[in-house]
């Protein structure tokens, strides 16, 4: 059975703006009263710093966004912004959110989530809610390493990181969030950063207006225990020559360097010189077939940030799951002529094959 | 030429055959047309995990078990009176369950030398009057079938599998039964298939006919209509009514039902049922897993609305953490459990209770959550609004315990009116509750209700009511964060005092004691209150006093608890476990509880319970 549901366009298509001419809310609106408690220098702050600043821009009214976080340092984040907030149970924070925003399609449904929290204890919750395409945006911070448990490797660990449970190196072949999220079949994956804060802030845009599930990987330092993972990304020069800004329908190219598709199906990073016209790559981000997205993604899979892509990996349009479970249960209540009645529960309970008992 | 009816006032009937043979379908019919017929009935179906077991082996028997009687049934019947094998492995399996002088009924094409060898039988137990205690009714029912079935148009493999409707025919005949109500399902079954319908009526035609005309019956029997209070009835399994009671209580709460669930034996058919309901507003999702069916459900309930998870033992263990998640941010939760036999994967189709203390302890921390059990097949429908109740009026996980048994056995079940269901509205917060240090109006998520001690239930989308709940212990009133000493001292009494008062609005033990001289009660909670009844009736016939009583509310128990128990001087409590509620009820009274115990994947036997009932009777009277 197919159902016209009239597919809303935009990530926060039914949820409730503030009317016109109201007083916009400011960042002050965001800031609950809670002391933040992380670390001095930690990249976390940066990120909260920007999300104030970002939701206001939203419009929406306050009491209609809700942010859910597993465990982790990250998972503190619901604690600090003043709007309903659920700081759930180590890796789970997507089945929360699946339940609440298939509930309730006037919520605009964040989830706060880390390396750890995401990829390795919940990696299957995150995979299945990608596949699924239910409406909600999920915030990876990426450390590349376990911060509240004081610095064990993690999933995104590179290989041979030397940590306090890998004293000669870890063993594990990491993972690389954005390729995880297109082989789940995610219909939005970005990347940015913790101290790109304009950057940061065009892509939470983004991924708020997506209708679908999305996945934003952000980089974000832990000072304490993998400080300086993404400093080659922070530096002004090297940025430029490491950085692959994606910018829909332009070249993917960083400084002298551009990006070509190779015979084997991988793209390179050559000089632009030496790149061959017809070979180079022009990112699409609504092209259905992954492949280009996923070459672009396995540019990290080296753990050396020579070149990183920055931006929109993909962003394509799919019917969500919310939006589909809740269009199968109008459909049947408008079928029924309306919601259930007492006479329509009384139906239900007799069924077809009744008999009677006189006295 | 009709022939002598003989009355009988029950009958226990078992059909059994290959998994492929059709018998839950079989036994399924039968039991709609004795509902239909006004007797009073209970079922117990009984099938392997595998799906389709190698053909002909003993791993493959599939049955089902009916008691019909013409006055109220309590147990499926301890040994069948009729069994209906249709090969080798099914005599084989079900044999030693019948009394001697039972009769039985066997399709003698399937005892070739092939089947007999599969199961280990030398010579046919037909031939080696190894039988002569039973009634044999030795037929070729597949051939007859197939010969029945000469003009259709079927392969001879589609001919031969209509012979569990031959046997159903055969059966109607047998005890009277008119084959219209079963004609009347197999038409609707098989629309769309007009070959298959014409042949199914036909064959159980042929069954029927075949009963009048042979020499091998003597006599048919009637089992009359059981007197039962008035009303509208329908026969219903344990897992339908509890599904339709969480789809009620719903409709009374004013709240949209959402289930996040992981298929698992014996609970999918409620997934199956809800799936199927939602024109009442009913929210399935089939979860990626166990532990995401139970965050689904949370996730829900924080936005207003119930919140439901279902599954069998092994995923209650996975749920555990999101059920302590949920004792934590004092949410409504409604778990169902249906139990079958563990440890691990264990008995994933057979019955057990052995999850009580997994139910109340298993989680860690401080934990505490309502737990109810139904005691039948019908009390599934009520035990759920029953744990809905509770779960919305107290903000807490309530886990409903069902089994096996109750989950796949049926019995008339007397239609509720709408009206007659209680009333569970449910009121969300939505202005501030409080004043901050400065006066100004602030939401205090953790103020509780004096009398219930549950916290508001505040729903996002609120103004003004924004606020952060969480797993980290929370400071009384206020929910920040908190770490201090006396602060979770303070909320980890109230989460249990919360659970307690639940007790003030739960009925007492209700003690049945005809005699009103017991001095042994037998106690029983969950699905042994049938067998439980039976025992005692059926002891008190041999002038042996017993009083019976059962929990239905396992954490609180009612208030009366100990005061029952104190009243006798011996107290049983037979559990299929190894005496778990025994356990508590020795902890929380100091009453010397004994323990009866069976965990063989089947509901207790009345008989067996009677003559613990009598031993234990007999005992006492010696030492007067």
């Amino acid at each position: 059975m197919s159902i016209d549901l009239g597919m809303p366009s935009s990530g926060v298509a039914f949820v409730p703006h503030l009317p016109d001419g109201a007083t916009p809310l400011g960042r002050k609106d965001f800031t609950s009263d809670q002391d933040v408690r992380w670390c001095p220098g930690c990249g976390d702050y940066a990120i909260l710093a920007a999300m104030q600043g970002f939701l206001p821009e939203l419009g929406l009214r306050r009491e209609n966004i809700v942010f859910i976080s597993g465990i982790g340092c990250s998972s503190r984040f619901p604690y600090y912004l003043d709007t309903y907030g659920m700081h759930s149970i180590h890796g789970r924070a997507p089945t929360f959110a699946t339940g609440l925003a298939t509930a309730r399609e006037d919520l605009s449904v964040w989830v706060i989530t880390g390396d750890g929290d995401s990829l390795s204890i919940g990696g299957n919750h995150l995979i299945h809610a990608l596949r699924r395409n239910v409406n909600i945006k999920i915030l990876l911070f990426n450390n590349e390493i376990y911060g509240l448990t004081k610095g064990q490797y993690s999933p995104t660990s590179r290989a041979g990181t030397v940590s306090k449970s890998s004293p000669l190196g870890s063993l594990d072949t990491p993972f690389t969030p954005v390729s995880v999220a297109l082989g789940a079949e995610a219909t939005f994956v970005a990347r940015t950063m913790d101290s790109d804060r304009k950057h940061l802030t065009e892509v939470l845009h983004a991924a708020a207006r997506h209708r679908g599930a999305a996945l934003v990987e952000i980089y974000q330092n832990c000072p304490i225990f993998n400080d300086g993972a993404f400093d080659v990304l922070k530096d002004k020069d090297q940025a430029a020559a490491r950085i692959l800004w994606l910018q829909d329908g332009e070249e993917v190219a960083a400084g002298d360097h551009v990006a070509v598709r190779a015979d084997d199906g991988s793209i390179q990073i050559v000089p632009r010189a030496t790149a061959s016209p017809t070979r180079i790559v022009r990112h699409s981000i609504d092209t259905e077939h992954p492949s280009s997205a996923f070459a672009l993604s396995r540019l990290t899979s080296d753990g050396t940030l020579a070149h990183v892509p920055m931006g929109v990996f993909r962003q394509i349009s799919r019917p969500t799951y919310d939006d589909m479970v809740r269009g199968q249960v109008s459909a049947a209540v408008d079928a029924g002529g309306g919601p259930a009645t007492d006479a329509d529960l009384a139906g239900l309970l007799a069924g077809r094959d009744t008999w009677t008992v006189s006295g | 030429m009709s022939k002598p009816v003989q009355q009988l006032e029950r009958v226990v009937i078992r059909f059994a055959g290959d998994s492929g043979d059709g018998m839950q379908l079989t036994g399924d019919r039968f039991t709609s047309d004795a509902a239909f017929h006004g007797n009073d009935l209970s079922t117990l179906p009984n099938f392997p995990a595998e799906i389709r077991a190698p053909q002909g082996t003993i791993h493959g028997v599939s049955s089902f078990q009916l008691h019909i009687a013409d006055h109220d049934v309590l147990t499926p019947g301890d040994s069948p009176d009729v069994l209906v094998a249709m090969n080798p492995a099914a005599l084989k399996a079900n044999l030693a369950d019948l009394p001697r002088g039972a009769t039985i009924i066997v399709d003698t094409d399937e005892f070739n030398r092939r089947n007999l060898a599969k199961v280990g039988y030398a010579v046919s137990p037909l031939d080696d009057g190894s039988l002569e205690s039973y009634h044999v009714h030795a037929l070729p029912l597949t051939s007859i079938t197939v010969d029945a079935l000469a003009e259709h148009a079927l392969t001879r493999k589609d001919k031969e599998r209509a012979k569990n409707m031959f046997a159903l025919g055969l059966l109607s005949w047998l005890y009277t039964r008119p084959t219209s109500t079963t004609e009347r399902f197999i038409k609707t079954k098989f629309a769309k298939k007009p070959d298959l319908l014409a042949a199914n009526v036909a064959a159980l035609r042929a069954g029927f006919n075949y009963g009048e005309t042979t020499e091998d019956f003597a006599h048919t029997y009637q089992v009359s209509a059981a007197s039962m209070p008035e009303g509208t009835y329908r026969n219903i399994t344990g897992n339908v009514a509890l599904s339709y009671g969480l789809v009620a209580a719903a409709h009374r709460a004013g709240l949209r039902l959402v289930l996040g669930s992981y298929p698992i034996t014996p609970a999918s058919d409620i997934l199956h049922v809800l799936s199927g309901l939602k024109r009442f507003g009913v929210t399935t999702l089939q979860a990626e897993d166990e532990i995401a069916g139970v965050g689904i459900a949370i996730g829900a309930s924080f936005g207003g609305a119930l919140g439901v998870t279902t599954t069998s033992g092994p995923g209650l263990a996975l749920k555990a953490e999101a059920i302590g998640l949920a004792v934590s941010l004092e949410l409504p939760l409604v778990v169902v459990n249906v139990q079958r036999g563990g440890p691990s994967t264990g008995l994933p189709t057979k019955t057990e209770q052995a999850d009580l203390l997994q139910a109340l302890f298993g989680r860690n921390g401080e934990s505490p959550v309502a737990v109810i059990a139904p005691a039948s097949p019908t009390d599934c429908f009520d035990a759920a609004i029953e744990a809905c109740r509770i779960a919305t009026a107290y903000r807490t996980p309530v886990i409903l315990l069902s089994d096996g048994y109750l989950a796949n056995g049926s019995e008339p079940w007397k239609v509720p009116g709408t009206s007659d269901l209680p009333d569970l509205t449910v009121t969300f917060t939505t202005e501030p509750n409080g004043v901050d240090a400065d006066g100004n109006p602030q939401f205090q998520p953790f103020l509780r209700d004096p009398e219930t001690l549950a916290r508001p239930w505040a729903i996002p989308g609120t103004p003004g009511l924004e606020h952060r709940i969480g797993g980290i212990e929370k400071a009384d009133i206020t929910g920040n964060i908190s770490y201090d000493p006396d602060n979770h001292e303070l909320m980890t009494a109230l989460r249990a005092g919360k659970i307690a008062k639940i007790a003030d609005t739960i009925p007492d033990l209700v003690v049945d004691d005809p005699d009103g001289d017991a001095r042994v009660l037998m106690i029983g909670w969950g699905s042994t209150y049938g067998p439980i009844r039976q025992a005692a009736r059926s002891a008190r016939l041999t002038g042996h006093h017993v009083a019976t009583t059962h929990l239905r509310h396992l954490n609180p128990f009612p208030h009366n608890t100990a005061e029952v128990l104190r009243r006798y001087e011996r107290v049983i409590m037979p559990e299929m476990n190894l005496g778990q509620c025994a356990m508590l009820l020795r902890a929380a009274y100091l009453v010397d509880v004994q323990s009866h115990t069976a965990v063989r994947g089947l509901p207790f036997k009345a008989s067996e319970l009677a003559e613990v009932i009598r031993t234990t009777v007999d005992g006492l009277e010696a030492t007067k």
